[in-house]
């Protein structure tokens, strides 16, 4: 068996394969939507001499697979190209400068940091909330308790994450204004009011992510509880709280670490409909803006990114299955 | 709101005033003071301060309605006055048109304004490769002649008594002389607000100008900030939870929770956005005259203003001008729904049990389909078949519109009867979606457009209208209100501007915290 480090070389090796065909399904799959860049800006004033100079100042004239060919080209070198939206600014207003938009990477950099924050608080509260139920819905398992937490986060997860943020804005911004409805957060506020403004969305997210995890943290102990050495530990005399948590957890981690980091890569990538609900200006949104404009290079790089957040989450999770474990770690 | 006959109210054209009696707060005086907060939809990530690309509300409420200034400005109660140009007079052909600029105005740079920087703005929208909406308005003045710093003659390629109209569209910014990229990059005009914070598709904040030409009759607000909250149902969220203090675009079918809320208020007009069936009417059978009226009068309006618009709009009399038009006739022989009518003029032009392809999707109007569906019900009993077909949304208007025979569509209507109908039914043009070609009309439309006797204008295009609405190639079952909502806190003069949404998109230079 291969050491720690060749294992995440073959890993991230796979993963660059992996982006590889995620950007060309991607590409065609975007190619595949009726309508271009051209008509979604022109809309009913689509007349066709200016779709087709709209389409030859963006390049969208020529053939798909040299566009394609030529953003892979870029995008290796680490230059994602410039928008559509900005593009086609430059040649609409005849010059090249002025837009006020940058790149596709200035313009995807802050959002993604807002949706990286975001993850970041949603992920502050769910995984310690969820590993506490899962742990609690152990110790009392089939239990009032227990069936509680159970119907609670099943409810919450089966339910559309709309329809829960709209739920958390009536009870906690309409009925009970405690919190603010809306998300926009910006450059130079205070970071207590950028919490403020993001515990909403968080919460929401943190409503949909938590039944997995806790499930999860229930099932791998209760699984252990039956092991000949979780009832030697009893046998000590040890007391329920203590044999959960320094015999069963330390051996349960493995899948719990797995399905905590499946739901931390969903906070980055399935936030699109709670940010769009409480228009909160992350990567979500503008992937929604930028679809309906039909803005190839930006839906491309959301998506990059959404897909490396996967793949780069998937790995941590196995690589620290391997170092919690034991046999894994020290393999024969 | 809900004790008036929705109907009769805007149609009167005088819909403000009642309005104002209705529920929104007449104001005693305007006060300066406190920060506005707006939510409006129609922003994109595309968005930037160039006139030139203005489509969407966002830009055009922020643009157009607080950081730049036009020449002139359709005030809120329709009649025309002066921003940037003090006067004008014309010429007796309408061909020569010499304007007096406004003295001591500078941009937010502090560039002083002058007549330079009238003819590069304008000239930016004829400029190699721009795509400029308003490129038909500044390519037909031929020569821009300075008579001196503050002084300009104009020569147009034909005569325009609209030319000073035209000059008000939200396209037409002024831009300082020299550094037009600079101002666009960083929304440098001479607005009563200067921008602060710029985020496309995101946020803007504005703050006052210490000083303005317009000190005293508007831009009571100390400083705005501008939310981009395309989404609808978190857009009246933001409203009524307080986030924000009016948002656009109301949602109509939340209008009863809206109404319940005592803090928020509605506010709508009947403007000249209306929605159309279009025929081509060189196409059979809808060359036949009566074929095109028998549709007319197969169409039920009032229950689809009541079902689609959610009674939320007016009737439409089959021509484009509307209650927000200076020539708007009004008492025109309304043609209403009767099927036993069209059921006869089907009989005279030997096309009984007539059955057509009606096109139709959402991307035309939303509604559309639903519409559609309607007209084909209510045409069953003149005894019409209409086939309705659903169209993709996606390539709507370049697959669909101007290609099928029959089809849903809608406009936005302009600001002046010549514009409309030069956009849509001259004789020849890109767009005009009926191939309309009709030889007095044609004749009215030249005439009307140099004519600078006002009355003698009516007369033509109140002949115009009911030339469209007796044979025109289009059924407008209905205007579509543009409906927007503030918070009581917020209060206006009592009457609100019908050419665009949001006070014609001027709230924030004409409304104030009472």
């Amino acid at each position: 068996m291969k050491s720690v480090g060749g294992i995440i070389l073959q890993r991230l090796a796979l993963g660059l394969l992996t982006l590889f065909v995620v950007s060309i399904v991607i590409f065609v799959a975007v190619n595949l939507l009726p309508g271009d860049f051209a008509e979604a800006i022109l809309g009913q004033g689509a007349t066709p001499e200016a779709v087709a100079s709209i389409r030859r100042d963006l390049g969208l004239d020529q053939s798909p697979i040299t566009r394609y060919f030529q953003w892979l080209g870029g995008a290796v070198t680490g230059d994602l190209g410039n928008s559509f939206a900005q593009a086609n600014f430059a040649s609409f207003a005849g010059t090249e400068t002025g837009s006020g938009l940058g790149s596709v990477a200035t313009q995807i950099a802050p959002r993604f940091a807002n949706t990286m924050f975001l993850a970041m608080v949603t992920a502050a509260i769910a995984v310690p909330i969820s590993l506490i139920l899962g742990v609690l819905a152990a110790l009392y398992r089939n239990s009032a308790f227990d069936r509680a937490t159970n119907i609670f986060t099943l409810s919450s997860i089966s339910s559309p994450e709309f329809f829960l943020a709209y739920i958390l804005i009536l009870f906690l911004a309409v009925l009970n204004p405690i919190l603010p409805s809306l998300s926009n957060i910006f450059d130079g506020m205070s970071f207590s009011e950028r919490l403020e403004r993001t515990v909403l969305p968080a919460l929401t997210l943190t409503l949909i992510v938590m039944a997995h995890m806790m499930r999860m943290t229930r099932a791998a102990i209760i699984n252990l509880l039956a092991s000949p050495y979780i009832e030697m530990a009893r046998l000590k005399g040890i007391g329920p709280m203590r044999v959960i948590v320094r015999h069963a957890l330390p051996n349960a981690l493995a899948p719990i670490i797995n399905v905590v980091a499946l739901n931390l890569a969903y906070l980055i990538t399935g936030v699109v409909v709670v940010e769009v609900v409480f228009v909160y200006p992350g990567i979500g949104q503008l992937f929604v803006d930028s679809v309906k404009i039909r803005d190839i290079p930006v839906v491309q790089a959301c998506c990059l990114i959404f897909a490396a957040a996967y793949i780069l989450l998937n790995l941590t999770a196995d690589i620290l299955s391997i170092l919690s474990n034991p046999r894994l770690r020290h393999p024969k | 709101m809900t004790n008036f006959s929705r109907r009769g109210l805007l149609k009167s054209g005088a819909a403000m005033g009642v309005l104002a009696a209705t529920g929104l707060p007449v104001a005693a005086q305007a006060k300066r003071g406190g920060t506005l907060r707006l939510g409006l939809a129609g922003a994109n990530t595309s968005d930037s301060w160039d006139g030139r690309t203005h489509s969407d509300s966002y830009m055009i409420m922020c643009a157009h309605g607080a950081v730049f200034d036009c020449l002139t400005e359709v005030g809120a109660d329709g009649a025309l006055k002066g921003e940037l140009a003090e006067s004008w007079e014309a010429s007796a052909d309408a061909k020569t048109w010499t304007f007096n600029l406004r003295q001591g105005v500078t941009f937010h740079n502090g560039k002083a304004f002058g007549a330079d920087d009238v003819i590069e703005s304008l000239n930016m929208h004829t400029a190699e490769g721009a795509k400029s909406a308003a490129k038909p308005i500044v390519g037909s003045i031929t020569e821009m002649k300075k008579l001196s710093d503050h002084q300009i003659e104009f020569t147009l390629a034909a005569g325009n008594a609209d030319f000073p109209f035209l000059l008000s569209d939200y396209h037409i910014l002024m831009y300082p002389a020299g550094m037009t990229e600079e101002a666009i990059a960083q929304g440098i005009g001479t607005g009563m607000y200067k921008v602060d914070a710029f985020d496309p598709g995101v946020r803007t904040v504005m703050s006052r100008v210490d000083s303005h030409y317009k000190d005293g009759s508007a831009g009571w607000f100390d400083s705005i900030e501008v939310i981009a909250i395309n989404d609808s149902s978190a857009r009246m969220n933001a409203l009524m939870t307080g986030q924000v203090d009016a948002v656009n675009r109301v949602d109509t079918k939340i209008e009863a929770l809206l109404n319940a809320n005592p803090n928020v208020n509605i506010f709508e007009v009947t403007g000249n956005q209306h929605y159309t069936f279009p025929m081509l009417t060189n196409v059979d059978p809808y060359t036949n005259v009566k074929v095109r009226k028998a549709l007319k009068h197969a169409i039920n309006r009032q229950e689809m203003v009541d079902k689609v618009l959610l009674g939320h709009g007016a009737i439409g009399n089959d021509h484009p001008i509307g209650p927000a038009n200076q020539y708007y006739a009004a008492d025109l022989p309304q043609n209403d729904y009767d099927p036993d009518l069209a059921k006869s003029l089907l009989k005279e032009a030997g096309m009984e049990g007539l059955t057509i392809d009606l096109s139709a999707s959402d991307a035309a109007f939303s509604g559309a389909v639903d519409a559609s569906q309607l007209y084909q019900a209510s045409a069953k009993a003149a005894g019409i078949n209409i086939n309705v077909v659903q169209e993709p949304a996606d390539g709507y208007w370049s697959n669909v519109w101007l290609k099928k025979p029959w089809c849903a569509c809608y406009w936005s209507g302009r600001a002046t009867e010549d514009w409309m109908f030069s956009t849509a039914y001259e004789l020849g043009v890109p767009w005009n979606d009926t191939s309309w070609d009709n030889a007095r009309f044609q004749e009215l439309l030249l005439s009307a457009r140099a004519e600078l006797d006002s009355d003698k204008r009516r007369e033509q295009y109140t002949e115009m209208q009911a030339l469209m609405s007796a044979e025109g190639g289009t059924v407008i079952p209905m205007y579509a209100n543009y409906v927007d909502a503030a918070s009581s806190k917020l209060t206006n003069s009592g009457t609100i501007g019908n050419v665009f949404q949001m006070d014609s998109s001027r709230l924030m230079e004409r409304w104030w915290f009472a």
